[in-house]
């Protein structure tokens, strides 16, 4: 087991005033796997992937990512189109909420091409083929691709969303509630959609949520948060079945049992 | 190929007053390629505790579990996770999948995720599904509806999809009827045949005494203040 992670956090630190973020978050990411975070609201998850993804700079704190040109950078400290760049090309981000992650007056086919385009694709044609092959992936039948998100269903949006962010083939993905606000069977539509994509492009993804069963079924490695410190990580099966810290134990026990 | 060295381990129940509750001590043999071992001992004695351990399930306090060249007592999430892809297999009394995946990717999954092309790990799921008297029209279907037999005998076909070296069986024949007893306990043989070590917990002692070459009473393992 030699291989070098795909990312590697470093003491990432955010507060608010005098109010703590996240503090003291450290790990290693490698290729192929899939990391979920969990906590109750307030523990600094969104914080701290907010951070991760460049979305918010954290007061200190190194997040390296093994890029395809220069091996490991720090993606806090490069240069602000280089960032763009990957978050455009090997990155992608999740909204919880579909409408922060598409462009609502765009149509779907719009939304997915839009994407390609930023990484340079011109001919009409390919982008337009691509864009319904993407489409078919997630399951949104191509005679909807010239319709506008807004004539979407919330689970149809998301499915829209992870295309959007999927047909540039990214390394990492990154997801911040991906099943937040949808009901059972479209979520779980969708988590079978996402292990699929997973398995088939080796992706690497960091799913922050509050769902202990989304995390068992798509994390290998789950990280615990409490008031904006990380208080335990391992294997999720582990991290579930034998929680170490009282924290956990709690958050384990408190799970309704279907 | 698994060997357990001086292997302890306790609970600590934070919410119920820090209560500590140690549940294992000292555990220590060994099982090598080809050999059946069968953990015995009262309900409570730590069997599944011990499997689980094993698995990485349950973290150890002290000691080794050593899986080839890795030990699981001490190794890294990724390394217990490549451990479970390739070499260490586990039949567990439940089934957990995502639901609305058809029986068929459900018992294909442990190949596809070694690399197996999809006709071949098709092939074995098909053949699999076929010897444990899944009915054909079944397989396309979540198996998250089937009857209890039913998903056991999903669960036993995935669990021996792949040829692991290494397997843990948790009452595999529980709840199973004579015939599809029978199709486990030769799928049990046949992992022994081609070298695999097996440790696991019958309470159905003809099964144990035909397929398990020797005993392991974890009760001797099990610490005095628990007892």
């Amino acid at each position: 087991m030699t291989t070098q992670p795909l990312l590697s956090v470093k003491d990432i630190r955010k507060t608010y005033g005098d109010r703590i973020g996240c503090s003291d978050v450290s790990f290693d990411l490698y290729p192929g796997e899939v990391m979920g975070i969990v906590g109750e609201s307030g523990s600094g998850k969104s914080t701290l992937l907010n951070c991760m993804a460049g979305h918010l700079p954290p007061d200190s704190g190194q997040v390296l990512f093994d890029t395809r040109d220069r091996g490991m950078v720090d993606t806090l400290t490069m240069s602000e189109p280089e960032r763009r760049m990957l978050s455009r090309t090997d990155w992608a981000f999740v909204h919880q909420h579909a409408r922060d992650g598409l462009r609502m007056g765009v149509s779907a086919g719009g939304n997915v091409g839009e994407r390609l385009m930023a990484v340079g694709a011109r001919n009409y044609g390919n982008i337009r083929t691509q864009a319904i092959d993407w489409l078919d992936r997630v399951e949104i039948n191509e005679d909807r691709v010239d319709d506008k998100p807004s004539a979407f269903s919330g689970g149809m949006q998301q499915r829209l969303q992870i295309a959007r962010n999927l047909v540039t083939g990214p390394r990492l993905v990154f997801m911040d509630e991906p099943t937040g606000g949808l009901d059972v069977s479209v979520q779980a539509r969708l988590l079978d959609l996402l292990r699929g994509l997973v398995r088939e492009m080796g992706l690497s993804a960091i799913i922050v949520t509050h769902d202990l069963a989304v995390v068992r079924l798509l994390a290998d490695r789950l990280m615990v948060m409490k008031s904006g410190r990380v208080v335990e990580h391992g294997l999720t099966d582990q991290v579930l079945d034998d929680p170490q810290h009282a924290y956990t134990q709690l958050l384990v026990s408190s799970v309704l049992q279907v | 190929m698994i060997k357990i060295d001086n292997l302890s381990k306790s609970f600590t129940l934070h919410n119920q007053g820090s209560a500590v509750i140690p549940v294992m001590q000292g555990a220590t043999f060994e099982v090598a390629p080809g050999e059946c071992v069968a953990l015995t001992g009262n309900s409570g004695a730590g069997k599944s505790t011990l499997m689980r351990m094993i698995y990485g399930n349950y973290l150890s306090a002290s000691g080794h579990i050593w899986v080839g060249e890795t030990d699981v007592a001490t190794a890294e999430p990724r390394e217990i996770i490549a451990l479970r892809r390739a070499t260490l297999g586990y039949v567990s009394q439940f089934l957990r999948v995502v639901p609305r995946v058809p029986t068929l990717e459900v018992v294909a999954e442990p190949l596809l995720t070694v690399g197996v092309d999809k006709e071949t790990a098709f092939a074995k799921a098909r053949d699999l599904l076929a010897r444990l008297n899944i009915p054909e029209t079944l397989w396309g279907l979540s198996p998250t509806t089937f009857s209890g037999g039913e998903q056991q005998r999903v669960n036993i076909a995935r669990g021996f999809a792949h040829d692991y070296p290494a397997m843990l069986l948790d009452e595999p024949t529980a709840s199973l009827d004579a015939t599809n007893r029978e199709t486990v306990l030769s799928l049990i043989e046949e992992a022994k045949a081609r070298g695999a070590a097996i440790i696991g917990i019958f309470h159905d002692a003809p099964a144990r005494e035909r397929v398990a070459d020797r005993e392991i009473n974890v009760s001797d393992f099990t610490p005095a203040q628990a007892a």
